[in-house]
């Protein structure tokens, strides 16, 4: 398929290598080591995630894909504390993560905004949780809400939003409560094209000018290669690491980098990865026993 | 306006059209009524005499099942008697709808038969109170217990169990056993009304609970949220409408078992002004105090849902949007 000559995803210019190497001077942030998780389910154990070791730097944004049901989602949940694991630990600057807490910040796919408070009263959630007074809160909201840019919805109800200013409220009360890692599983899956490349590029706005380690679940290569430092690939049944990819793409990237040669290998290996080249047995099996179902007389006889 | 959108399958009508159809829903057993009274072919089973002839037992303004008025005819016309007179009427049971229109201006305008009798107004006023009463105390251990029920497991598992059990239990069983422990006024009415809307009520409220989104849980305790602002920022705030349309669902039930509440002791309230008319056969009265329950009824609730929407702001446009 592919008649250019790319080079290999393991390529870095001297730019890039430099700044990985540098990224790994940083201090570890999140560190997950020998996690598993099985579920008992009415059909026995499933195992979702099988001996997970990786870990992120401060700062770092890193991308975790694979194929669906891999154990993705449970990864996350278990970072954030809203799911124990069966064995294995998860480290939060050197200390064990146990439960949620505003440390760990979620954005789900779903937005979950309160339906009942407003865009300011929302973002102020966690603030007040966090003991700060109201005063206080309602400041820190604004300049938050004013950061994703929604000043204007400060007195609006969720339901009023459309779903990318509603993701923005959910990133704006996460990280109001300046957590050391955003937690994100795949908050953008459920916006159109147009909506998530510009959503795309105000987090990565946003990560830059925020100490924040991101970590951030998706099943679009593309916006996995835009975003991230490194990508760690999951396999399915059970999820296992595949694969942790330093992205060679150099930054500041822009959305005309997802045809430079380095987007480009490192898709081709992503898709290595998780589509693997089917079986000619696999491929006799998957087709449809279609007939031709038009009369012959039909005024448009071919499509061609 | 086309007469096929008004049947488009799942396709909400427009504001005009749902006012229309609406009113048409009154309107529609009120013209059956008016044709059952008023079309004498259709019904009129009975023959009101309005000469008696020479029948002895016939007298004027007497009401005479047709077939044996029919039978006197014949053999009045057999023996060359006085033939008796009559027009086709209805059972007394049903009045023509003008009829119950006058009764129920009549109803609050006529003194009572007795001084310590109550007028009607003062009757329903008795009614009402045993209503709100019975819903208030209900409500107010209701409530919080089918709240904890939803949100505890611990508590579902304690409480529910039993009132499962309980809810099965007619409430009027207990009328003899209320009157004996709580007297014959209206603390036993109360308890009627409670017993009968209290089970349902912790079962109707857990459940409400229960359906609430647990992402939004999640979310608010990864924003830091923890037992109690759990239960009090997240849990109550996020029911809440859906608490207070279950209330009002309620409210309609518990006005059902308000007959039976108050012939329980002494008979009091709109069932006493009910059960008096209908042993006089003023049955005109008795449909004019039936209608009159269902207009209060009514009119609460939509007093209340008028009301639920100003509260409820976060909800107004949703259908809309
Ligand atoms: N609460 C649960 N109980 C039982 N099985 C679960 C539960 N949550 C997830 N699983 C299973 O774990 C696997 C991974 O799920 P998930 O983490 O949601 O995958 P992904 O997000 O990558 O699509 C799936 O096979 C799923 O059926
Ligand atoms: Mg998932």
């Amino acid at each position: 398929m592919t008649h250019i000559e790319l080079p290999s995803y393991l390529d870095q210019s001297a730019d890039v290598k430099d700044r990985f190497d540098r990224m790994k001077q940083r201090p570890v942030t999140l560190k997950v080591n020998n996690l598993h998780k099985k579920f008992m389910s009415s059909h026995g154990e499933v195992v979702a995630l099988k001996d997970i070791n990786f870990e992120t730097y401060k700062r770092e944004f890193v991308c975790v894909i694979g194929p669906s049901g891999c154990g993705k989602s449970t990864l996350i949940r278990i970072l954030a504390g809203l799911e124990t694991p069966t064995s294995g630990e998860v480290l939060l600057d050197g200390k064990a993560v146990d439960g949620p807490s505003q440390e760990r910040g979620m954005v789900f796919q779903g937005y979950t905004l309160f339906p009942w408070l407003t865009i300011k009263k929302n973002v102020m959630f966690g603030l007040e949780m966090a003991g700060h007074s109201k005063a206080s809160s309602e400041e820190q909201a604004f300049q938050w809400i004013d950061l994703v840019g929604l000043s204007k919805f400060a007195n609006a109800y969720p339901h009023q939003l459309s779903g990318g200013m509603k993701q923005r409220v959910a990133i704006a009360r996460a990280l109001a409560n300046q957590p050391r890692i955003l937690l994100m599983d795949e908050p953008f899956g459920a916006l159109d094209a147009q909506t998530r490349a510009k959503m795309q590029s105000y987090l990565h706005e946003i990560w830059k000018n925020i100490d924040v380690t991101i970590l951030f679940i998706t099943h679009d290569l593309d916006e996995a290669i835009y975003l991230a430092d490194r990508v760690l690939v999951l396999k399915a049944n059970p999820g296992e690491v595949h694969e942790m990819i330093e992205v060679p793409v150099p930054h500041p990237r822009s959305p005309d980098d997802l045809l430079s040669p380095e987007f480009l290998a490192t898709k081709k290996r992503l898709e290595e990865l998780i589509h693997p080249p089917e079986t000619d047995v696999a491929i006799n099996q998957d087709h449809l026993n279609m007939v031709r179902m038009v009369s012959i007389d039909n005024e448009v006889e071919s499509v061609f | 306006m086309k007469l096929s959108n008004l049947f488009a399958v799942g396709k909400k009508l427009d504001n005009q059209q749902r006012i229309t159809v609406s009113i048409f829903s009154f309107l529609l057993p009120i013209f059956i009524w008016s044709l059952v009274s008023y079309a004498p072919f259709i019904w009129h089973p009975k023959v009101e005499i309005s000469s008696p002839g020479e029948v002895g037992y016939f007298k004027q303004g007497m009401l005479i099942d047709r077939e044996i008025f029919d039978k006197e005819v014949e053999a009045a016309i057999n023996e060359s008697k006085t033939i008796p007179q009559g027009t086709p009427a209805n059972p007394i049971y049903l009045p023509a709808p003008h009829e119950v229109v006058i009764a129920l201006y009549t109803a609050f305008t006529t003194e009572p038969k007795r001084r310590s009798e109550k007028w009607l107004h003062e009757s329903l006023w008795d009614s009402i109170q045993v209503i709100f009463w019975g819903f208030v105390l209900s409500s107010l251990f209701g409530v919080p217990l089918g709240i904890l029920a939803g949100t505890y497991d611990v508590f579902s598992k304690l409480f529910e169990p039993f009132i499962e059990f309980f809810r099965y239990l007619p409430a009027p069983a207990f009328g003899a056993l209320a009157v004996a422990v709580l007297g014959i006024y209206d603390a036993p009415k109360i308890a009627i009304i409670f017993i009968g809307t209290f089970f349902q009520q912790v079962l109707v409220v857990s459940n409400t609970t229960r359906k609430l989104d647990p992402a939004l849980l999640e979310a608010a305790m990864t924003l830091g949220a923890k037992k109690l602002s759990l239960l009090f920022r997240v849990v109550i705030p996020g029911i809440i409408t859906h608490l207070y349309k279950d209330l009002r669902l309620l409210l309609g039930w518990a006005w059902t078992y308000l007959i039976v509440a108050e012939l329980i002791g002494t008979s009091s309230g709109i069932t006493w002004f009910i059960t008096q008319q209908a042993r006089y056969k003023n049955f005109e009265n008795v449909f004019a105090a039936i209608i009159i329950i269902g207009v209060i009824g009514l009119t609460t609730d939509l007093i209340l849902a008028a009301l639920g929407k100003k509260m409820f702001i976060w909800e107004k446009s949703k259908a809309k949007a």
